[in-house]
């Protein structure tokens, strides 16, 4: 197993509350690692630590420590591009945000923020995007009507779009499908199914069976403490710890 | 290389809003400077005994400030009490009772007062208002310390109906929602309730109105009279008077730069500045002690 | 007295004060309108001053408000939207930025005569300007800063905060974000606080007593160097200092001055409600 993400004894404090506790974890590159537990367990701020969007974080007192490597580099040295980080790592929300553009505008944000000017080259990424987030077929008669538009469903597909389009190496995913009915839902895992093939992918599951369809990799986060982490099969059949299992198995939520 | 550039620019436009926003520090203190520059002479060129007398000839070298400071006071003091019930009461019409059509009537009404230049206002209150105030209350002149206090008052009621309105809204629907559920009528939940917990709005709007009102130059002139005595009388309120500020706009104009009267009438709008500066620094205290603060969520 | 009666007394009282606010408004402007409106003419608003005031048109004091109206835009918008920018989405809650802030409020609360001293002592005086377009659009300038900056501040911080978080993980850096979303979309609300702002400045006096204004020139402003006259000023002077000036003459000075302010008002408000019913969020 190659490992994409490596995550180093990271700790981090948010207003005084620990949120994350010495987190150790190998994210192996092209699978769906999922990172599961009740909420607020850390697992979103964990997420925000690996494309560094903590450090947007203002008026609050935040404290870190620890490491975080992407294919062996620090992600918190002093010389790193924090922007060119953010579109090797993307991350699409819990809630579909569009932005006030419109479809293509949205999708092509980020490649135009890096400076891609060729129209040849945007349509290009604007095509395979909307595809592999399986929006194509819905929206490409109306490219250039606003986002806002769409449906819950196909923005937050948008969002991945919008992700993808940046062709990044991570794509980092906060309960994407929390908002979305079961059609929506089930084309977003679809997606992400193919997706792993190109991509490294870490999801925030909506549910302990959604984590359980889709993990390769499965970590149960607690407290800000990793508790457990697990090939998927493996973990919701037979998991080691006790905590795990209770979790699983409803006894708390 | 294109990306270097990139940078560059960026660097360029961020260093020029970060200038933009330390500008505002800067020409506070330009200003306060500049009227010390010119008003200082004043303190070495006159006596305190004559600066702080009764009596203000600048043409026998008398420079006597208490008239304009006290004609400034009464007609400032004049106004908001006028202003401030009339401003509470029409918050509190508009954000209580008004039905939504009529709101929609008063709020742009209420930026036009606001919008009318004040020399305007001088100019009705000096045809118009002050032949009426000179009949109804039969005094020899309808320039007055009353009808200068009554034109600020209305002056002042956008500010001071703005900041109410915004107090009252401020108050939470759960204080609202709890006096009614206990079985309070609608106007005792606004009396007990609603204006007790709006207090602190109330007084920075009572001292925002202050600020302005003193500050008013154009109407006060051309309506209180201009005649610079100390106001000692019972019913000085209905004699002419003169404020501080006419008295800048008044004579300004024809004293010979670097005089002594050049200089005091800098050395008055040096405390005009300052006396702003103080009543808006303790709007402000009061401002931040009853809180908004921006919090540091991501996705706020 | 039963609850009930004490309250009927208590909402009759709110209403008749309030209308004692309020109607006098209408008045006012209704009055003015009528005793001015005989003196809308294309004479009036066209030519030249004639017979010290009392005949011909306003045209100079209406093209000089307008080329002032003009100069404090230039001097305060860039200054006060960069201003607005940096409280917006640069500044950290630090003692500067509190010290910003206080400088601010500072600025709107000095008496608009002080500041038309203030200008008389730099512009004028010191960096020998003198009494020139030049001196009064930057006495209205400064004056016109704060109103413009706070409302402009209040249009940035009403842009969703989401939209910022997304555009910086899709790479974004923060100046492209205010750049590309925030600045777009606060725009028609930085609009409606440039135009009132400006509203304001046309209709000042005091501050161009000493700084530009002149009661009569024979021909309009050639370099920014130059005096012009100003409508608030010329009302000003005709109703206090010409005697015998026929009084419609007055009312007319008034109204147009008065028509200039109230549609600038309501180009404002126009925009502010387009906007409200467009906005995508």
């Amino acid at each position: 197993m190659v490992a994409k993400l490596s995550i180093r004894n990271l700790s981090f404090r948010y207003n005084g509350t620990v949120a994350l506790r010495q987190v150790t974890l190998d994210i192996p590159a092209n699978e769906i690692t999922v990172i599961f537990g009740p909420s607020h367990a850390g697992k979103s701020t964990l997420l925000r630590c690996l494309n560094r969007l903590n450090d947007l974080i203002e008026n609050e007192v935040t404290e870190l420590s620890g490491q975080v490597l992407l294919d062996g580099q620090d992600l918190y040295a002093p010389e790193v591009d924090v922007t060119a980080l953010r579109r090797r790592v993307g991350m699409v929300f819990a809630l579909p945000i569009p932005l006030p553009l419109t479809i293509r505008q949205n999708v092509t944000y980020g490649p135009r923020m890096r400076g891609e000017r060729r129209q040849a080259r945007l349509d290009e990424l604007l095509e395979r995007s909307l595809r592999q987030a399986a929006l194509w077929d819905e929206v490409k008669d109306r490219l250039d009507e606003p986002a806002m538009q769409l449906s819950g469903g196909q923005q937050q597909r948008l969002c991945l779009a919008r992700t993808l389009a940046l062709e990044p190496d991570v794509i980092l995913l906060d309960n994407p499908t929390s908002g979305l009915d079961p059609l929506s839902t089930a084309k977003v895992e679809n997606s992400l199914r193919q997706l792993k093939a190109h991509y490294t992918i870490v999801l925030v599951p909506h549910s302990v069976q959604q984590a359980a369809r889709m993990a390769d990799l499965a970590v149960f986060l607690l407290n800000g403490e990793l508790v457990e982490a697990g090939p998927g099969e493996l973990i919701f059949t037979r998991p080691r710890q006790r905590r795990t299992e209770d979790y699983i198995t409803g006894r708390f939520g | 290389m294109n990306r270097l550039n990139v940078r560059w620019r960026e660097f360029i436009i961020e260093t020029l809003i970060r200038l933009s926003g330390f500008s505002a520090i800067l020409f506070v203190v330009l200003v306060f400077l500049f009227l010390l520059k010119e008003g200082a002479p004043t303190f070495w060129q006159i006596s305190p005994g004559n600066l702080f007398g009764q009596r203000w000839y600048p043409n026998e070298g008398l420079f006597g400030t208490w008239p304009l400071i006290l004609g400034s006071l009464l007609v400032t003091a004049g106004a908001v009490v006028i202003a401030l019930p009339l401003g509470l009461a029409t918050a509190v019409f508009i954000r209580e009772l008004a039905p939504d059509w009529l709101r929609e009537i008063l709020k742009p009404l209420i930026e036009v007062l606001a919008g009318i230049p004040s020399v305007v206002l001088g100019f009705l209150g000096m045809v118009a208002a002050a032949p009426l105030v000179r009949q109804v209350l039969n005094v020899p002149t309808g320039l007055t310390a009353f009808t200068g206090a009554l034109m600020l008052a209305y002056m002042s009621l956008p500010t001071i109906i703005s900041v109410a309105e915004d107090a009252i809204d401020a108050v939470p629907t759960s204080y609202r929602d709890g006096a009614l559920a206990l079985g309070a009528t609608h106007w005792q939940t606004i009396w007990r309730v609603v204006l007790p917990a709006a207090r602190s709005g109330v007084i920075i709007a009572v001292m925002l109105g202050i600020g302005r009102a003193i500050g008013e130059t154009m109407a006060v002139m051309m309506v209180t009279g201009n005649a610079a005595r100390v106001p000692h009388e019972w019913n000085a309120l209905f004699l002419p008077v003169r404020t501080m500020t006419a008295t800048i706009a008044a004579e300004m104009g024809e004293v010979a730069q670097g005089s002594t009267h050049y200089h005091v009438l800098f050395a008055v709008g040096i405390l005009l500045f300052v006396v702003t500066f103080l009543i808006n620094a303790a709007a402000s205290a009061v401002i931040i002690r009853s809180g908004e603060r921006r919090g540091g969520r991501l996705m706020g | 007295m039963s609850r009930q009666v004490s309250q009927k007394i208590a909402f009759a009282i709110l209403t008749i004060l309030s209308i004692i606010v309020v109607i006098p408004i209408v008045l006012v402007v209704a009055y003015i309108i009528i005793q001015g409106v005989g003196m809308l003419n294309w004479e009036f608003l066209t030519t030249f001053p004639r017979n010290g005031m009392k005949e011909g048109g306003i045209l100079p004091a209406v093209i000089g408000t307008v080329l002032l109206t003009f100069g404090t835009a230039i001097v305060s918008i860039p200054l006060a939207i960069g201003a607005a920018v940096y409280l917006a989405e640069y500044a950290r809650d630090t003692w500067l930025t509190r010290a910003i802030r206080l400088s601010i409020i500072n600025l709107a609360g000095i008496p608009s005569v002080v500041y038309g001293l203030f200008g008389l002592g730099l512009f004028v005086l010191f960096l020998g300007l003198g009494t020139s377009l030049v001196a009064g659009s930057l006495t209205l300038g400064l004056m016109t800063l704060p109103v413009v900056i706070s409302t402009a501040e209040e249009a940035l911080l009403s842009v969703p905060q989401r939209f910022r978080v997304v555009s910086r993980s899709l790479g974004a850096t923060r100046w492209q974000t205010v750049r590309q979303i925030v600045l777009p979309n606060a725009l028609p609300g930085i609009l409606t606080g440039v135009i009132l702002g400006l509203e304001r400045a046309a209709g000042e006096t005091a501050p161009i007593l000493f700084t530009v204004a002149a009661f009569y020139l024979p021909q309009l402003p050639r370099s920014p160097l130059d005096q012009t006259m100003a409508l608030p000023y010329h009302l000003y002077v005709i109703s206090t200092q010409v005697p015998g000036m026929p009084l419609d003459v007055q009312y007319g000075t008034a109204l147009v001055l008065l028509i200039l302010v109230l549609s600038m008002n309501l180009v404002a408000t126009m925009i502010r409600s387009r906007f409200r019913r467009k906005r995508q969020w």
